[in-house]
């Protein structure tokens, strides 16, 4: 019945709208739900770092910048304006005035340095700490030994200033992320660790019911500091529905958002379904699948055996393993990306050269090998596709088909894995920026015991001149930036630590009733969909 | 009894610590390092440290055991390194769902099964009977997942009598514990109808033919308590089956039990809510058992707790 009853709520709040008729023009009103098989972790932004909670934190915190809404462009939120000092060290934020947290305070300067603070803080344990590395007296704050950072200061209640240790083109970006929302302490100090289930932010929702294990509820918040926003009275997040029973109650019309998405298996069978016609919304993400090629294990040491590699994947049959669900990559970096290069041919599929490669690296025998998979669906089938193009050019693979943490720490050791399909565990950027694709998994800063350079790729003169490139944090360099970063990422194809394979493509799924601006069911940050601006069209 | 009981609980609280033993070892020789998986991919190896150390994930096996069991005995099972909450908190949420379809299962598969066993010992060897015994070893043999999504479809899909899945009202509960109910069905009336065919023979039976007895009364009055003993001991067993967590049932009807939580929590290796569920449901199995053997005398009181 409870389900039922919110149903017919939901009914009869559009009906009342309807009823209102301007209401109706603004698509104001009405209640959907969104399932997820996953319980919801936590809705602390210092903390939440999955895909699940990541928009859903959205929703309930502000940062001090932002993205327009189905765009990578950047754009102040909570801060009115800012000013860069032509040193590109200091940055001075005005905040936005009347402000207002969920539990009616005005937000203040002090929250934005208490929050910045907090996240660095390693009692806090944030996964993003390390994203505020050049904010001034970042090492002394996230060792503890401070008790704040310094570089954060508080001039009046309207104005905070950041110092940067260096200059850092990305900065603005990091201040959109979600470790970077603002909280506030009272709150904050009054749950201690359960903050995340009891979040207080600035946001267009606040959270007002949380059954763990059934669901979440966030409702509008009506002091939103953004006039018309948000439309939706209320997101029921319901949570341990498997993603094929999502589909059918979606079908039925009991939900709006089938969070999971479609199963792979499924998903011939449910885009070729004429009930879902027009309900699924396919858009690129800042994702690269990508195989990893231990550059400091024998034999892929050897640059001729890792070019060789390169050229024996079939990606195309790959790509159709996943039903066409991604488009084959040559590079690092996605296409959405700026620094992709769109020139760059990359390495061609060419079976027979990648044999006479490895045979002028002296294994004309080929040589036997490990391959490590995460094993869910469809990865262990992709590694089984890598493995058949392998054994092609006379390299023999043994498939290690392990449970995903297991895979991560195996990549994290230097001499563990000499080879891994990333399918799962693949990198999806924080921000984008190209720089977000480098450092983590490709520099030499990743390629550290539990790190995620899995490649174990480290090349110091690349190293200097992707820090020189961040350094350019002038907005007239930004272009002249972007392109040494295509340099940079061509130059590292060029040494074949990876085998990009494929840059996966998304698709949502969703009620017809659902509509909203151009973008917003692909954007490229909040996923499934920007939850402020969705709205019921009742015209379909 | 007093002393059996005591005696019987001690033994409890010993298979729990080797429970807890085995499972913490197990979990400590998993490859996956806990501190890193808290600190996510963009962390510095400064931060994962830092977590190590907080954690106490830097201290030797026995130490960590230790702090373990001196927190548990102070009922803290410790927080999820992924979800972020008390760990008793997620079971203690997830409990009243878990035992209501552990309650609801049960009777579906004792009334069934009782049913059905009886009416097969009576007409035993007639064409009823046959039809009856394989009715219950399908049941018996068919998967979960084969027969709840058999169920789900028929009745929730196709005929729309029940919801997709959920819980919160009695709608919900019928196809997950007719699900389960089936499964049991097939076990309870195979032991019932074997339990109450060899208690037919005995000499009391007889006797309470003999002098003229009406047959069913003889089943009811005479018969069917001395052939209860066997179903008693299984739904023992039974109780710390379900509390383990049905995975399958669970995951197919989205019903929020602790299965559900435990699978999670294998599939992203988080430690403390496994250590968690397993002791809850080494519990469960072990107390369903005593209070099964604590409950036979009185049902049979030819039986002493020694």
């Amino acid at each position: 019945m409870k389900l039922k009853n919110k149903l017919l709520a939901g009914v009869a709040a559009t009906a009342m709208t309807l009823g209102a008729g301007t209401a109706l023009a603004d698509n104001m009103g009405g209640n959907i739900i969104v399932t997820y098989k996953d319980d919801v972790s936590t809705l602390d932004p210092a903390i939440g770092y999955d895909w699940q909670n990541w928009s859903m934190i959205k929703s309930l915190f502000d940062g001090l910048m932002d993205y327009e809404p189905g765009t990578t462009e950047l754009v102040p939120d909570l801060a009115e304006s800012y000013t860069i000092s032509d040193d590109g060290l200091v940055y001075t934020f005005k905040l936005k005035p009347g402000v207002k947290f969920h539990n009616g305070r005005e937000l203040v300067a002090s929250d934005v340095k208490y929050t910045l603070d907090r996240v660095v803080n390693p009692e806090t344990q944030s996964p993003g700490a390390g994203f505020f590395g050049a904010i001034d007296g970042f090492d002394a704050a996230s060792a503890g030994e401070a008790d704040g950072l310094s570089g954060v200061n508080v001039l009046d209640d309207q104005t905070v200033e950041i110092t940067l240790s260096r200059p850092d083109a990305t900065f603005l970006h990091v201040m959109a992320l979600n470790f970077a929302h603002v909280v506030p302490k009272e709150v904050v100090e009054e749950h201690g660790q359960d903050f995340g289930k009891h979040p207080v932010g600035t946001g267009a929702y606040e959270m007002t019911d949380w059954t763990l294990g059934q669901h979440v509820i966030f409702s509008r918040f009506d002091d939103y500091h953004h006039e018309g926003l948000p439309k939706l009275d209320q997101i029921t997040f319901e949570v341990g529905q498997e993603p094929i029973v999502a589909l059918l109650r979606l079908e039925r019309g009991e939900i709006d958002i089938a969070g999971d998405g479609i199963p792979p298996a499924k998903f011939l069978e449910v885009t070729n379904n004429p009930e879902f016609d027009g309900s699924i919304v396919e858009g690129s993400q800042l994702h690269t699948g990508y195989i990893t090629l231990n550059t400091q294990m024998a034999p892929f040491d050897n640059l001729k055996v890792r070019q060789a590699v390169n050229m024996a994947i079939n990606k195309d049959r790959i790509v159709r393993i996943i039903n066409g669900r991604a488009v084959p990559a040559n590079q690092p970096l996605p296409p959405l990306m700026p620094g992709y290069d769109e020139s760059y041919e990359g390495f061609k599929f060419d079976p027979d050269a990648a044999k006479a490669l490895l045979a002028e690296a002296g294994f004309a025998d080929g040589f036997t090998t490990e391959l490590y998979v995460a094993n869910t669906d469809p990865q262990p089938r992709i590694a089984q596709a890598i493995q058949q193009d392998l054994s092609n050019i006379g390299i023999k693979a043994e498939i290690k088909s392990l449970a995903q943490a297991n895979v991560i720490a195996a990549g994290g050791e230097k001499d563990q894995a000499p080879i891994i399909w990333s399918g799962g565990m693949a990198w999806i950027a924080d921000f984008p920026d190209p720089s977000n694709f480098y450092g983590p998994i490709l520099g030499c800063g990743g390629a550290v015991p539990g790190g995620w350079n899995w490649a174990w790729y480290c090349n110091p003169e690349l190293d200097e001149r992707a820090t020189a490139a961040d350094a350019m944090a002038d907005p007239s360099q930004a272009e002249a930036r972007i392109e040494e970063w295509k340099k940079i990422f061509t130059e590292i194809q060029n040494e074949a630590p990876w085998v990009p394979v494929f840059n996966e493509q998304r698709f949502t799924i969703r009620s017809k009733r659902l509509a909203g601006p151009e973008g917003i069911f692909v954007d490229p940050v909040h996923i499934p969909v920007h939850y402020d601006h969705v709205y019921i069209s009742e015209g379909n | 009894m007093y002393a059996y009981v005591i005696r019987r609980l001690v033994e409890a609280a010993l298979i729990l610590l080797g429970v807890s033993f085995i499972t913490f070892i197990l979990l400590y020789l998993v490859p996956a390092d806990p501190a890193r998986q808290i600190a996510g991919r963009s962390a510095t190896a400064q931060t994962v440290e830092n977590i190590r150390e907080q954690l106490g994930l830097n201290l030797p096996f026995y130490e960590q055991y230790w702090r373990y069991l001196v927190n548990l005995l102070q009922g803290d099972f410790g927080r999820s390194y992924l979800q972020k909450s008390e760990v008793s908190e997620l079971i203690a949420a997830r409990l009243p769902a878990s035992l209501l379809l552990m309650v609801a299962a049960i009777c579906t598969e004792l009334v069934m099964g009782v049913m059905i066993g009886v009416i097969a010992a009576i007409k035993r060897d007639t064409p009823l009977d046959k039809g009856l015994m394989v009715f219950s070893f399908v049941g018996v043999s068919a998967p979960q997942f084969v027969v709840g999504i058999l169920l789900l479809y028929v009745f929730a899909v196709q005929l729309q009598w029940f919801p997709i899945g959920g819980y919160g009202t009695f709608a919900h509960i019928v196809l997950p514990a007719l699900t389960l109910g089936v499964l049991g069905t097939g076990w309870y009336s195979r032991m019932m109808r074997s339990s109450l065919i060899d208690v037919m023979t005995q000499d009391y039976i007889r006797t309470a033919r003999a002098k003229g007895m009406p047959r069913y009364r003889v089943i009811f009055r005479h018969a069917l308590p001395n052939a209860f003993l066997p179903i008693i001991a299984m739904i023992g067993i039974d109780i710390g089956f379900f509390m383990s967590g049905i995975v399958v049932v669970e995951s197919v009807f989205g019903w929020p039990g602790i299965g559900q939580l435990a699978w999670q929590a294998i599939q992203r290796v988080d430690i403390p809510i496994i250590m968690g569920v397993t002791l809850v449901s080494a519990c469960a199995i072990v107390l369903g058992n005593l209070v099964a053997d604590l409950i036979a005398p009185f049902v049979d009181p030819r039986i002493k707790l020694k």
